[in-house]
């Protein structure tokens, strides 16, 4: 396992509250965890437009990326999905560039 | 399978050659607090085990008398750990409940966090626990202009240990707890050769740990208070530490604070910071975070070291009135105005699709 994969205690990636059910317990209500999971796949989609990539949640255990051109790769997590995404780009993504954060603005 | 905050703890302490590393390990080794712990270290010799009763149970292992294991490290960490345990489950060496492991001198500690949280068998048994280093306040200043491991050190050290301020002036000394300051806004500091350093202090009191947390947490909110406000510097102006640290040679590190007033969506919260720690992952040496996060009457902790973050954990409550998230960052050259700026922008995009999906819901009214 890539030690850069950010995978800890085997039980899955940080960013997802299924795998700290024990922290997050009063939010699950409010947003069980199919549904942040689709959340997370629409909030993505925003992110990645500015660099023409879409992201769907799949079956539950994956994500898969798009390009406009048609390419499609799945991802398990968060930072793998970071990692592929710069692959298929061939660019980096970064949250501090202000054109990225310009084109998010505009699109509110 | 055992939650994180179950795992045993490895402290980590690290500390520049000379620099009184040694001579802490061997005050600490003679405490009876140490005697549900494991020790390892890099020579018996550096610690004059001699001097301790000893039994030795295999041969890079004895047992001091107060029950504390002590293990030298031969080369492989990884290894080193994968044994221990091993041994431990095996009974054949007492179940220690906590770690401490001594680095080298020049040791990067972020490499040694790296191993603890990823390799595959360590990281089910074991997490990591404080990071520990020792400052020389004689020689400290001139290590920190000089070797940019010992800037590290001592940027990522939860526990501060100055030692040989009693050979130091009371400028030298003052002067350098500025100095680290500025690489390092909440560490508490200990003074070696003016108090007694227990185990205790040092090890206890984690993020992970029910009893000590809160006061830990307490750490991060509020830097530099428990320490000689003149020795501090001004602790509290973030503003001017948006630059270089000055005199620190080839390196930019320094420490900021920012503080978001809305309740954060997880969700939105976890996109943005993987995908920083992805991009600057090397340069943002540690995040802390103390979160208010939506839909949660209770804050969540989250930190991570370089790449690498940890599993949140949930705090019982919030300590006063102010329930605005705080998150601290360590970072080396990255700027705070930006990361501040990214932050907003990524957060208003959930703040955007809930108050979006409410307007659909119900009209025109105003949440």
């Amino acid at each position: 396992m890539c030690s850069l994969c950010g995978v800890l205690g085997g039980a899955g990636h940080w960013a997802d509250s299924a795998s700290s059910p024990a922290v997050f317990q009063e939010r699950r209500a409010g947003v069980p965890w199919q549904r942040e999971r689709l959340e997370r796949a629409r909030l993505l989609s925003r992110v990645l437009a500015h660099y023409g990539l879409s992201v769907d949640e799949w079956a539950g255990t994956s994500y898969v990326l798009r390009t406009r051109t048609g390419r499609s790769e799945l991802v398990s997590n968060l930072s793998e999905l970071w990692a592929v995404a710069e692959r298929l780009l061939k660019r980096p993504c970064d949250p501090l560039d202000p054109d990225l954060l310009s084109f998010l603005l505009r699109e509110r | 399978m055992t939650d994180y905050a179950g795992l045993i703890p490895v402290n980590v302490i690290t500390g520049f050659l000379g620099s009184g590393k040694t001579t802490l390990l061997q005050r600490l080794l003679a405490s009876p607090d140490l005697s549900d712990a494991a020790v390892l270290i890099n020579e018996f010799g550096d610690v004059g085990l001699d001097h301790h009763l000893v039994q030795p149970l295999q041969e890079n292992t004895v047992l001091l008398a107060s029950g504390c294991l002590c293990c030298t490290i031969r080369g492989d960490l990884t290894l080193a750990l994968r044994d221990l345990y091993d041994r431990r489950e095996r009974g054949a060496v007492p179940a220690f409940r906590r770690v401490l492991l001594e680095t080298t001198g020049l040791a990067d500690p972020a490499p040694v966090a790296f191993t603890l949280l990823s390799d595959p068998v360590i990281r089910h048994h074991f997490r990591l626990g404080n990071l520990i280093a020792t400052v020389d306040a004689v020689n400290g200043r001139d290590q920190l202009e000089r070797y940019p491991e010992s800037v590290k050190q001592a940027a990522l050290a939860d526990r501060l240990v100055l030692t040989k301020t009693d050979l130091a002036t009371e400028a030298q000394t003052r002067e350098l707890k500025r100095q680290v300051r500025r690489l390092n806004a909440q560490a508490p500091f200990f003074d070696a050769a003016r108090e007694t350093v227990t185990p205790n202090d040092l090890l206890l009191q984690d993020l992970y740990d029910p009893q000590g947390r809160m006061r830990e947490i307490s750490h991060w909110l509020e830097p530099g208070t428990h320490d000689d406000p003149a020795a501090a510097g001004a602790p509290h102006d973030r503003s001017r530490h948006d630059g270089p640290s000055a005199g620190l040679h080839g390196r930019d590190i320094h420490t900021f604070s920012l503080v978001y007033e809305r309740p954060l969506d997880w969700t939105a919260f976890g996109i943005w910071l993987t995908l920083l720690l992805h991009r600057h992952g090397t340069q943002v040496l540690r995040v802390k975070g103390i979160l208010n996060v939506a839909g949660m009457s209770t804050p969540v902790a989250i930190h991570g070291v370089q790449h690498l973050v940890h599993p949140p954990a949930h705090l019982p409550g919030w300590s006063g009135d102010d329930r605005r998230s705080r998150i601290v960052f360590i970072v080396d050259g990255l700027s705070r105005a930006r990361i501040e700026a990214s932050l907003g922008v990524f957060m208003g995009l959930a703040e955007d699709s809930v108050s979006a999906a409410a307007d659909r819901g119900r009209g025109a009214q105003a949440t």
